[in-house]
Parts: structure tokens; sequence; C-alpha cells
């Protein structure tokens, strides 16, 4: 192997285990003598327990417990926290749900947990759950997140009025009132963010194992982190203290933010496999994941937007209903609140006004899901600016131009508060259009139009708030062998975490990459963190850097010893202390085994070669980019292609430009997924999920992905040493306002609409385009 | 998953013979239906007999008269027959646009017009082209064979060994994919046969069905513009989270249409 440099299209470090099948997911880790369980969940969206028989079922062949409601109340278990705190308007404090691990006396949402059976098989614990019988007295369900906050709809909670969790405000009501007085013109769009599933490749899923030598359990799960459940399990639900249990997440399978948060089943398997002693094991089918996995979106929302005579924006009011599902999961009340701050978007709008209400619903709980927040603002604003240039017969790159923050603005502070530190948006924006050929799409409309199809062009200008959260974690150890490893907080899941890592080190410590060991997910040895909201590179890469002049630091002490000369006249460069100006030199790793000896340690430093940082970023970043899209409408079906897809990004430097294309088309992917297909449909009676499976769930395919002409301007991030802004979610945030944008062009142009709702099926689409009233889109 | 015995005959009679021994036999082909169902736990048989060793199901042979495929042969094996693809092209394509890869290596004939999904693509080629369906027993026609949502004229036992297809003077099918599953939305074969126009529907109503509207018209002119004026009616079609009753009936006229032109 070679020594990488950061900004080189390193190919996956991963790949090659993982293509082989030498990967380690959680159901690849096989424990001798384990048992099987499997999670009795509600038929009903909300029901109180009459009563709950499990006596048959305890005594089915193979079985060693059944657990429920009643067990969880006996141990004194604790419920599943939600870390988010709100005030509302009236200074009161949001609503609590709380929520045990197995339903008490009332079930809540379709799929909610009810019984946990544990047999030799897993055959036998499904055979044994049928014996259980549960009378359960239905109860009215609230389920559409509008019609659920009204007077007199059904109560998910009886403690909770109107379902309103919360009723939470932002910005300047005042100054919004008096703009909107002197406005020429007042733009209104009404819309919906859909609802969708998560979906990620590998289900979620518990292994936990039980030591009795030393009442110890040892949980694999998938996760973002594994030291953000490991408290929560040990001393928030089960309270045996966080040196009872060890949190391993091996190899992850896709996250998207839904495996950030704590779920019941993380705490019921370690419950049990201390009750058994025994192994247990619990891998998620993908109708539980449908069922039981927090999903995203789910947002109402009305937005005005004022503008003077010249269309420059004076004021933005904001109302939106956000689902919460039928708990409030680790960060749900977060998502909806603090993702508004994005509704100031790249535009110099002077005052801005938000009202959220939280609605809770016998649905799902909801958290978030790539974006968490900041999509729902970022379509609700552009499909708002969108319609107002279409109001006032302005292009829709001229509007923009005229509402930039211009890079002279910069730092620019917005109504909502964030410090914008670097960006071009004009620039990006312009070389988004080259790229598209965006002058000549006219040309291209009328060669759709020869053929009977509707031809339409859209842009969305994004930008998303970073880099924000808790500290993170590195430790970094040299070993005298050779090799040199990393302990990191972060956690993988699919992004390429050992590459990237591997490329800032190599560079960094100017060692050959096949000496760097990156190793995640480990509660015994890895430090605090967690991957969600794109701060990987910028917190984590930032964190290891430290970590990696902390060692150089120490290193250069240690040699000074070893080569007795003054620390300050050594210079360390290609993983070798050099006597400035000589040739006299030692290398990292010599140094490190002469760092295990106390002789050569400075006064008061541990033994060993190593370092340990703690970091978070002091301000947030702010990545931005200009996503154009073109579809085609084939007006006697209502059926959509994307053409063509083109981005301009900005996310400051880079480590890995291939890495980085990925992270952008997966998110386009899914923004795509969500503006064209993914439809999550529950019965407003009976609050079933009808769309539960992936034959009647539709995710975006290979051969509905159109090619994605991926561009970046950078302005480097100045407010971390590397320069990164971040970009996991960037392509999920963008690609819905953009895909909808030319959707809405196409419509509009041929005849007059508006605007439609994702997602844009074709039932849909045709219902506009005909004008049909017969039943509005499922 | 409930337990079950496994049997894997080589002969037909093996296979019958083995039916009738069971207290609750199902016969497995391709298992892309019926595995799904097991797995959801949704059906309990005591014995599957497993038609994959049985050679003979497979065959594909074709005459003057009648394109002939047995009820084994994959979707995959369809639509890449070199027999089909020169009897009634219109088959091959249909066979070609099941599900997805897996699906087509896997999917039989024989399971798909045994297991008579209404959203299905075979049973509109079958309607529409008036095969014949033999079984270990008898010969069925088409018209007489699918009964309703997932129900044939099959008897319990009775196991389809292969199906006779008319070859017809032109023929087209055209399909609107279900966005999630890619089943039929709406599917819609037409066909010119010896008997006249033949227009079959899939997808759109509880189980396939010719519609005589369609027919008529095209029974006048055979030509996309001759369906400009049919109204398709709504009112006995499926409306659920994919497509309204209304939608559906408009995709009908929409695929009849495309499938004249381009047959
Ligand atoms: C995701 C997905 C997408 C699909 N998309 C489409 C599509 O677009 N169009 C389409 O037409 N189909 C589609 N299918 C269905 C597919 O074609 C199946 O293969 C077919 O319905 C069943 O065939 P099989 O050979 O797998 O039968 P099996 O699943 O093995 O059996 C189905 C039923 O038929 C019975 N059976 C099987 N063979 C015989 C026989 N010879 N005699 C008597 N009874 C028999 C079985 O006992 C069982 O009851 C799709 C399926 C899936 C899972």
């Amino acid at each position: 192997m070679t020594k990488f440099a950061v900004g080189q299209a390193v190919s996956r470090l991963e790949d090659e285990p993982l293509l082989k099948g030498q990967g380690r997911y959680t159901d690849d880790v096989k424990l001798p003598n384990a048992t099987y369980a499997y999670i009795l969940r509600s038929p009903h969206a909300h029901a109180r327990i009459r009563s709950l028989d499990v006596a048959a079922a305890k005594k089915a062949p193979g079985v060693l417990t059944v657990l429920t409601g009643k067990d969880v109340a006996a141990d004194k278990l604790g419920d599943m926290p939600c870390f988010i705190p709100i005030d509302n308007i009236d200074g009161s404090k949001r609503a609590d749900t709380p929520h045990p691990i197995l339903a008490k006396d009332t079930v809540r949402y379709v799929g909610d947990p009810v019984a946990l059976i544990v047999a030799e098989t897993l055959n036998q614990a499904r055979d044994a759950a049928e014996l259980i019988e549960v009378d359960y007295e239905e109860r009215p369900a609230a389920v559409h997140t509008l019609n659920s906050a009204k007077p007199g709809a059904p109560q998910a909670w009886d403690h909770v009025k109107n379902n309103i969790c919360f009723d939470w405000q932002s910005g300047d009501k005042a100054a919004v009132e008096a703009a909107f007085k002197n406005a020429a013109h007042v733009t209104k769009v009404t819309l919906w963010n859909n609802r969708c599933v998560v979906n990620s490749l590998e289900t979620r899923g518990a292994i936990a194992d039980y030591d009795a030598k030393t009442d110890r359990s040892t949980l694999y799960t998938g996760s973002q982190g594994a030291s953000l459940i490991h408290p929560q399990i040990a001393d928030a639900v089960l309270k045996i203290g966080k040196d009872k249990l060890r949190v391993i997440t091996p190899n992850v399978g896709g996250g998207f933010g839904m495996k950030i948060f704590l779920y019941c089943e993380q705490c019921l398997i370690v419950w049990a496999s201390r009750k058994v002693k025994r192994p247990v094991r619990w891998i998620a089918e993908r109708s539980e994941a449908f069922l039981s996995d927090t999903q995203g979106r789910d947002n109402h929302s009305v937005a005005e937007l004022a503008l003077d005579k010249d269309a420059r924006f004076l004021a933005l009011r904001v109302t939106t209903h956000a689902n919460l599902g039928a708990y409030l999961s680790n960060f749900g009340p977060y998502i909806p609140t603090v993702g508004t701050r994005m509704l100031a978007g790249v535009y110099k709008t002077p005052a801005i006004y938000i009202n959220v209400k939280g609605v809770l619903t016998n649905t799902v709980p909801m958290d978030a899901y790539r974006g968490a927040g900041r999509p729902e603002a970022i379509y609700l604003l552009e499909r708002t600016v969108d319609t107002a240039a279409r109001e006032l017969g302005l292009s829709p790159d001229e509007i923009r131009r005229r509402n930039f923050i211009q890079p002279a603005d910069i730092p620019y502070k917005t109504a909502l508060g964030d410090l914008y530190d670097s960006g071009d948006f004009p620039g990006n924006m312009q070389r988004s259009m080259t790229k598209a050929d965006w002058t000549s799409f006219a040309a291209r409309r009328a060669e759709s139009e020869k053929r009977g199809m509707l031809r339409g062009i859209g842009m969305a200008y994004y930008i998303e708030i970073c880099g924000n959260g808790p500290g993170e974690g590195a430790i970094i150890k040299v070993d005298p062998k050779g090799t040199v490893t990393v302990f990191l907080g972060m956690q993988d899941n699919g992004q390429g975490h050992v590459t990237s890592n591997t490329q800032i080190l190599s560079e960094k410590l100017g060692i050959d990459a096949s000496a760097i060991r990156i190793v995640q997910g480990d509660t015994d040895f890895t430090p605090e963190g967690m991957t969600g909201g794109s701060r990987f590179s910028a917190t984590g890469g930032t964190t290891l850097l430290m970590a990696a002049d902390k060692v150089v630091e120490k290193g250069k002490e240690i040699a000074a010893e070893s080569l007795e000369v003054a620390a300050r006249d050594l210079e360390y460069k290609d993983g070798k202390f050099t006597v400035a100006g000589t040739d006299k030199a030692i290398d990292i790793f010599q140094v490190a085994a002469a760092a295990q000896s106390k002789k050569d340690l400075p006064q008061g430093e541990e033994a060993g070669l190593n370092a340990k940082v703690s970091y978070a970023l002091p301000s947030a970043t702010y990545p931005n980019g200009c996503h154009i899209v073109e579809v085609e409408i084939d007006p006697a079906t209502g059926k959509v292609e994307v053409l063509r897809y083109t981005v301009c990004d900005d996310f400051g430097s880079v480590i890995n430009p291939m890495l980085l294309a990925g992270q952008v088309h997966g998110g386009i992917a899914q923004g795509l997924g969500q503006a064209l297909f993914e439809h999550t449909v529950y019965d407003e009676q009976s609050g079933q999920l009808l769309s539960g499976s992936l034959m009647d769930y539709a995710l975006p395919r290979a051969d509905q992905l159109p090619n994605i002409d991926f561009n970046f301007h950078n302005s480097p991030c100045t407010t971390n040493p590397l320069g990164i802004k971040g970009s996991g979610e960037a392509g999920a945030i963008g690609a819905p306002p953009a895909v909808m944008n030319a959707i809405a062009d196409a419509l509009y142009h041929a005849a007059g609409i508006k605007h439609i709702d994702m997602p844009a099926t074709p039932q849909r689409v045709w219902q506009a385009l005909s004008g049909s009233k017969a039943g509005k889109a499922a | 998953m409930y337990n079950f015995n496994y049997h894997r005959p080589t002969s037909i009679a093996e296979a019958a013979a083995l039916f009738v021994k069971a207290s609750e036999a199902r016969y497995l082909a391709g298992g892309q239906s019926l595995i799904a169902s097991l797995k959801m736990r949704l059906s309990q048989p005591s014995d599957l007999i497993d038609l994959s060793g049985i050679a003979e199901l497979r065959a594909i042979k074709a005459d003057s008269a009648n394109l002939t495929i047995g009820a084994l042969a994959t979707h995959n094996a369809v639509a890449s027959s070199k027999d089909v693809q020169r009897a009634i092209p219109a088959l091959a394509q249909l066979a070609a646009g099941i599900g997805d890869r897996q699906i087509r290596n896997a999917g039989t004939l024989g399971g798909a017009l045994a297991n008579n999904d209404p959203a299905a693509c075979y049973p509109a080629a079958a309607l529409a082209l008036g095969a014949v369906i033999h079984t270990d027993k008898r010969a069925i026609a088409a018209a007489d064979f699918f009964i309703g949502l997932y129900e044939t004229a099959l008897a319990p036992g009775e196991l389809i060994t292969s199906v006779s297809f008319p070859i017809p003077k032109t023929a087209n099918y055209q399909k609107f994919q279900q966005p999630a599953s890619r089943f039929a939305l709406v599917g819609v074969f037409i066909a010119q046969t010896a008997q006249g126009v033949r227009c079959a529907v899939t997808g759109a109503g509880p189980g396939v069905f010719r519609s005589s509207v369609i027919e008529q018209a095209l029974t006048q002119r055979f030509d996309a513009a001759a369906l400009d004026k049919v109204n398709v009616a709504a009112a006995d079609l499926n409306s659920d989270i994919h497509a309204t009753a209304d939608y559906r009936a408009h995709l009908v006229k929409v695929l009849a249409q495309r499938a004249v032109a381009a047959a």
C-alpha cells in the first residue's frame, strides 16, 4: 500500500472485504447456545389491553420466557428517553409521552411491542406468540397530521389536548407582521412534506450475550454510535449501570439517521438475555421495519412570502403541523423545530416567523431521516420562491439572483441567527445552469412537445446546517510493532469512514495506509460519538487531526529525550522525528517503543505514544448548492421521467471526491424517491399502515435514476481547520424541491397547474392534468 | 413459516400420487408467490411437492397453429425462447416484463396461471389468445379457467402440465407498472385471432376480464383511433392506494390504444 493524501479519490478500503462476504453485520454475530426472540406487536393503532394471557405460550415447546408490560413494571424498568425539551409559546413545557419498552395497559400504534417471547428456535417463538391471547378494547385512532390537531379529533393521549404536544415559535413575529403590511405582493403556498419509511438495506437487529461470572451483558446492535445508546439502555431503562453493559456495533448496512436512536428491542433483548442467562437474538424482518423503525418528514405547512415591488423578499411566515408519531423518539421534537432555521435559505430575508405544532398520532414514532428537518425547510422555501417567481413573471434564476446573499455580504447573519461563514451562491447557481444548458431548454421542450410529451426544468438552491452536536472522541495509539490504531466514537454505516480517516491520518502522520487501523463501535474501547447531521468529516476529521497533533507533540518530547536534544529542535515529517538541519532521526514507532519505558517519558505522562481528544466544533458549517432537474411527463399516463440531473455543490474542502460523489448520488436517489415514489399511506380510520411492504411502498430503483452530473464549486469552511462543510444529507435536501419545481414547470406550462404534492405518482400527475375530481390521491 | 414435509418427484404421476397421500399438499413451482405466503404464515400446507424435478414440464414447442409451453417454463425461458419470439413475440415481450430478473429466473407459467393473481400478466395473454390449459386430467379453455380473485377451475391436486396458445395474426401486450411491486397496475393484451379481435385486461379488476367495448370498436376498425370515443366504465374496477377506479379505466383505454398501435 501507499501513503494517501487528503483530496485523493482513493477507492474504498471497505469494499473488498464487504464484497467478498467478509463483513460482519449484526446478523453475522453467531454466539454458541443462542436463543431466539420474537416480538408480538399490536395489531391495533390504539387500544386498551383488557387482558393478556401468556400461560399457554409459556408452556409451548422450546419456550424459555415470555415477558410483558407486567414484567417491565415489576422490574421497575425506566421509560424510553426523549432528549429534547421544548417550550411552548405560552411558556409551558411540551407534553410528555411515557414510553415503556413493552406496552403496559395501552397500545398506541400498529407495531407497538406487547410481548417478547424467547425460545430455542425462531419458529418456536413464533408458534408460542400465536398462543398469546390479548383482549383489546379498541379506541379511536388519531392518524392524520392535520386533522388530529382539530378539536374533537380522536386523542392519541388523553392528557394531550387536541394532540398538540407542543406549540413552538421562532423568529420575530412583530417584524414579520409589519413587513407584510408594506408588501407589494404576497405568495402563499400550502403543501405536504410526505412521510417516508427509511428502509435501510440491513434491518435493525439486537443480539445480547450475558456473562454470569461478571454479571455483565454485551449487546451487538446496528447503530450510528454505540456510545449514544449505551447509557440509555444501562442507566435509563434497565438501571444496571454502564459498567454492566458493553455495546458493540459491527458493520452497519445503512442508517440514514434512523439507527441513531434507542429502540425498545435493544433494551428488551439485553433484559431477556439477563433473565434466560443465554444469548438472545432478534433481527427485524422487513415488515417489522415498516412497523417499528422511526419514520421521517410528514409535515403540513403554509408559507407566506412578502415581496416588495422589485420582488425582493421582505418577510416569511410559516405555520407547520408536524407529525411526531405515538411516542416521542430520542430527538423527535428536535427535527421539525430546529430544522426550520434553514428557512432563511440563501436569501436576505430580513424577517422570519415560524410556528410549529407538534402533533401526536397513533402512528410509528417519527425522528430524523437523512436531512432531519432541513429537507422540510428547504422544500417549503424553494417551492415558495419558485411560486413567487411564477406569480411575478420572473424566471427562477432571476428571483433568486435578486435575493441571494452575495459573497461580499459574507459573513452573513440570517434572520434566524445563523452565521454563514463562506459561500458563493450566485456563482454556484451560474455554474449549475451552465452545466445544465439552462438557456437552451426551450428547444428541448419543443422537441418533447413534438412527441406529445410535457417537459419541465426546475432548480432548487439548498443550504443546510451541519457539524452541530456533542463532542466527538478520537483516541490514537501508536504500537511499537508498526501500527497506528485509531478508536473513533463515530460509526460508519456505509459512508466509508475507514477510507477517509485513513486518508486524513496517512497524510497527517506521513505513514503508510496499511499501518493504520480504524476501530469503531465498541464501548469498551471507543470514545463518545455519533454519526448524524453530516458531521463526520468536519467534526470527526478535525478531532482526528487534533489527536494526531497531540501524538506528534508527545512524540517530540519523547524523541527529544531519546536523541538528547530539545523538543523544539525536532521536526516531524514522513513518520520521523528529525533534528532540524541534521540527518539524526528516530521514527514514530521507535518513539512509541521508547514511550513504553519510564526513562524517556516526560514527567506526568502516561506510558505509550497515545493521545485522546474530545472535541465539538465551535460553530456549525453550511454546505449549499444548486440542483437542476429536467423532467418529461407523459400526459396520457401521468408518468414522470427524470431526464437530466445537474448539481453544483459547495462542500468546502474535500477529503475524497469519490466518497463525496457517493454521498451525493445516494442522497439524490433518496430525495428523488421522496419526490416521485415513496408514499406512506395510513388508513385514516384504523391507523393500519397500508403501504407496509416493498410490494406497496415504492423505493427508487437504478432504472429510474438519471445520470447525475455532479460538480463542485467549493469555498472552504473558515470555522474548522480542515475547511470541510459536510455532504451526507445534501442530496436528499436539494433533490425534492428541484424535482418538484421541474414538474410544476411542466404542469404550469401545459395546463396552468401551480402545485402538486409529493410523491408525484403517475396517478397524482394524471389527476392534476385531467382536473379529475374523482377521488383525491390516496 | 410453519413446518412441512418436502418432496421432489420426477414424474407427473409420482407428483399426483404424493398429493393424494398428503393431508394438505401444495405444488411448488418457482416459489415466487407461494414461498412469500408461507414466510408470512398465511398458509400452512402439510406437504410441499416441488415440481422442479419433472423435466418434461419445461418443454417449449411450436407448430404452424399452436405454441405449447410447459407449465414449468420460467418467465425467462419464455422470454428468451426463439420459438416463442417467432410464433408470438407479444408473449415473449410479456414474459420479459414480469417482475425482475430474479423472479423471471424462478417464476413459471404454470405457477402464474394457477395462482391467478388479479394483477398477473399471463392470464391476460391466455384469455386474449384463447389458450388451452392442459392438466394431468383434462384440457381447460382459458375462458373457463380464471374464475375469480386467486381462484381457478383447477380441482385440488390437479396439475397444469402445459399451455397451448393459438398463434394470432397480431398481438401486443402493454403494461403499466404498479410503482412498488411492478405487477400490472393495468395490463392490456390485444390480439387479432381466428375468433376475432380480443382484448383482455389484467390488474384493473378483481380478475382478468375481456373488454367488450374495446373489442367491438376494434372489430369495426383495428386502429388506435377507433378507441378515441370509447368509454371504459370504472364501476367494476379496483381502487386502492396506487390507483382509483377512474385512473385504471383511463389506463385501460390508453394501453389498449398503444397495444393496437404496436401490434
Ligand atoms: C416482486 C414480484 C413481482 C412480480 N411481478 C409480476 C409481474 O409483473 N407479472 C406477473 O405476471 N407476475 C409477477 N409476479 C409473480 C410471479 O410471476 C410468480 O412467479 C408467479 O405468480 C407464480 O409462479 P411460481 O412459479 O413462482 O409459482 P409458485 O409460487 O411456486 O406457486 C404459486 C401457486 O401455483 C401453484 N402451482 C404452481 N405450479 C403449478 C402447476 N403446474 N399446476 C398447478 N398448480 C401449480 C402452487 O401450488 C401455488 O399455489 C411477481 C412476483 C413478485 C414476488
